[in-house]
């Protein structure tokens, strides 16, 4: 995501970094730059127009004439400017009031509401919610099937809504069930339209009415154009949303939708979609967005995630036996389990600092790879998992067969694997100053 | 017909139309030096429309050459006109020798509306006395199977699934080969949503390709990508992206009843060389139009 948009601000940047000295003439230079990477990734024109200006405002003033490195402290205004037009702080869901506590999904047809209520039941869920899906989409074809499939993957209760009823009056119904079963969240899904289609969008207003939701999301394409900034303000005209989740973050989306959108209603983005699968939802944080945007990584996300997927007495255990070198093949396995459960390897680097994303082009980490490995080592026995150097010609045959795999892959491991192990050596013996040497960066 | 054909279009893009015309009649029509604001306000005008920066701007040079040796308003509208229209490739004669069954694979990112135009295109076919196959290639989306067949009753045209989860790939052949059988004039397949970005799935897509080829030689005829008006710059890098695939033979563009201008159209003609084939602009069947170029840029300017 926004790659595109980092690697044009990211040349402009190079030459503010460049120079000692910065003066009007450079600044507006480069701002123009900034301009067209904006324009070029569907950031609104007007917003685009304020930013810049707010951007040389301060950038021309006495905070980067008289600062050591006026390239960084540009670079710095930018990153602030960014954060505040995507709404500075995250914020969360609104949990609070009587359950069961109505939340309402609403937007254009194919901006993914339907998908996203899902990611939310799972979200929620994680957080203690008792989520229920009601489907209230009584017009496009199969779209009530479609919610109830997806509930039963999950494994959440959905509302056996009728198509022949009105939206209103299916989440009446709903609401009676949900007190009934203890249900305290309801997903509301609705039915995806225009924003200037009058009778559809009085229905969302009668709905708003009868059922007081808690929020009412705005599940907004992170694809679209120039037009997301009129699709978000009608709705938030007629419905006062409480903010909006963008969805198919995933894709190469330059992202303007997501610049732009707070900007103009004022209204925060809370969540971002990233992927087909329920745990693709990620909270939004402005902050680190800007940063991620600017190619300075996303540090706190991926220390998170981290958190999230490694057991800490396991972490304890593991580093006792880094420091004693017995850092096996299973703790391999197991390592590599737990960045798996982190997300896919791509978006992972996309967080680290001081990755450059062109290095990265064209390189597509396969995360079937990581599967191959772990069956690798799954085919070895726990002897050969535990000393790897008793694996000769023959054990190697019988583990590339056992795997499914050739050969040279299990050469490839197991010497992928003893450069680790020296690594690890170098750096119990020389710290932190010997690592540094050994990596090109 | 032409007719009404040519008022709907322009009541469907009216959204549209009232944004565009107002502001250009008003630019133009204000009968001043072409100055700062002028050329300002024409370019936030193309930029908002999604016509893309580079493109924009090569129209704003034309235009203001232009401007320099012009006084009306109407002269100007022309050369407007004029430069849009060279965004999309001249039109190939129908060089469609049908082949029978002519086989049209149907294909997209999510959400852009492939299985409804897939709907409409089969229900205008069946109008026309023509016997239509759909086969239902969707096998990942929940509930893309129970959609599919929906229409499809309702164009009663043929239809050919499998279970949810099944291989698309075996599905488009069971539905050519069903086709072929059964003497059918039009098979419309229908296929996942998928994000151009993702290796593994466009893989999947030129797997589903290959197997209509293995059972009739030379299907399908026709690829045709679902494009939604309101996507952005990133509907260039989704045609780019397909195209690579499967090589795509004409374009739909959808949702553009809303207020988006839908300018990513001759953004993406223009740079793929791809024929828009059809345009949506509305719920109805009839609201899915063949498109012209010329035909499109009069109704969202005159």
């Amino acid at each position: 995501m926004f790659d595109n948009l980092s690697d044009k601000l990211d040349s402009v940047f190079k030459k503010f970094r460049g120079r000692g000295t910065l003066n009007e003439k450079n600044i507006e230079d480069g701002l123009k730059q900034v301009r067209l990477a904006l324009l070029e990734a569907d950031v609104n024109y007007r917003v685009v127009k304020n930013v810049i200006s707010g951007i040389k405002e301060r950038a021309l003033g006495t905070e980067v004439m008289k600062s050591l490195t006026p390239g960084q402290q540009v670079i710095k205004i930018v990153n602030d400017e960014f954060t505040r037009m995507m709404g500075s702080t995250h914020q969360d869901l609104d949990l609070s009031g009587k359950a069961p506590v109505p939340m309402m999904l609403v937007g254009l047809q194919g901006s993914g509401k339907t998908t996203t209520a899902g990611k939310l039941a799972f979200y929620l869920s994680k957080k203690g919610r008792k989520p229920f899906l009601v489907p209230v989409d009584v017009y496009r074809p199969a779209a009530i099937e479609q919610l109830k499939k997806i509930g039963k993957q999950l494994g959440y209760p959905v509302f056996d809504s009728d198509p022949d009823m009105k939206p209103l009056k299916i989440c009446q119904a709903a609401r009676i069930e949900a007190v009934k079963q203890g249900y305290d969240t309801m997903l509301i899904d609705t039915a995806g339209r225009l924003h200037q289609d009058e009778e559809l969008m009085v229905e969302l207003e009668l709905l708003k009415k009868g059922m007081n939701p808690s929020e009412i999301l705005l599940v907004a394409d992170a694809m679209t154009g120039q037009d997301a900034v009129n699709i978000a303000s009608s709705f938030d005209e007629r419905l006062d949303l409480s903010g909006v989740i963008l969805s198919k973050m995933d894709g190469d989306a330059r992202g303007g939708a997501a610049l732009s959108i707070n900007a103009v209603i004022g209204k925060p983005l809370k969540f971002i979609g990233v992927g087909e699968k329920p745990k693709a939802l990620e909270a939004f944080h402005p902050d680190r967005m800007a940063s991620r945007i600017l190619g300075m990584g996303d540090t706190l996300s991926f220390i998170e995630k981290a958190q999230e997927a490694v057991d800490q007495k396991e972490a304890a255990k593991l580093e006792k036996k880094l420091k004693k070198n017995r850092f096996t093949l299973e703790d391999f396995r197991n390592q590599m389990q737990s960045v798996r459960k982190m997300g896919s390897i791509q978006d992972i680097i996309g967080m680290i600092p001081g990755i450059n994303k062109k290095q990265l082009k064209g390189i597509n980490v396969d995360d079937k790879e990581l599967g191959r490995i772990e069956a690798i080592i799954n085919s070895m026995t726990p002897q050969e998992r535990k000393k790897h150097l008793i694996i000769k010609a023959s054990r190697k045959k019988r583990i590339a067969k056992g795997s499914g795999v050739t050969v040279q892959d299990v050469n490839k491991l197991l010497k992928s694997y003893s450069q680790t192990m020296k690594m690890i050596k170098k750096f119990n013996k020389g710290g932190m100053r010997s690592l540094q040497n050994m990596l090109p960066f | 017909m032409e007719f009404n054909l040519f008022s709907k279009l322009k009541k469907g893009l009216s959204k549209t139309r009232n944004l565009l015309t107002t502001d250009i009649s008003e630019l133009f029509s204000k009968d001043k030096e072409i100055d700062y604001n002028l050329l300002e306000e024409l370019e936030e005008l193309l930029i908002t429309s999604d016509l893309g920066v580079e493109n924009s701007m090569n129209i704003m040079e034309a235009l203001s050459k232009a401007a320099k040796k012009l006084n009306t308003a109407d002269e100007l509208k022309l050369v407007l006109k004029q430069e849009l229209l060279k965004l999309f490739p001249p039109e190939k004669l129908d060089q469609e020798t049908k082949s029978k069954p002519h086989v049209v694979m149907v294909v997209g990112v999510n959400g852009t509306g492939k299985t409804t135009t897939l709907g409409k295109i089969a229900m205008k076919h069946t109008l026309l006395g023509e016997k239509v196959l759909i086969g239902a290639a969707d096998t990942f989306r929940a509930a893309a199977i129970e959609q599919l067949k929906i229409w499809s009753d309702r164009a009663s045209a043929s239809f050919v699934k499998h279970k949810e989860g099944a291989d698309p790939a075996a599905v488009a052949f069971d539905a050519v080969e069903a086709a072929t059988a059964r003497g059918i004039d039009l098979v419309l397949i229908d296929t996942a949503g998928r994000l151009h970005t993702q290796k593994n799935l466009m893989e999947e897509l030129k797997k589903i390709k290959r197997s209509m080829d293995k059972c009739l030689k030379g299907a399908p005829h026709e690829i045709l990508m679902v494009l939604d008006a309101t996507t952005g710059q990133n509907a260039l890098s989704q045609a780019e992206l397909f195209h690579e695939a499967v090589h795509l033979t004409s374009i739909a563009i959808t949702k553009l009843d809303g207020t988006a201008k839908g300018g990513i159209v001759g953004a993406v003609a223009s740079k793929l060389d791809i024929p828009v084939k059809y345009i949506g602009v509305g719920e109805s069947i009839e609201d899915l139009q063949t498109f012209e170029a010329k035909r499109f840029i009069d109704a969202l300017l005159d």
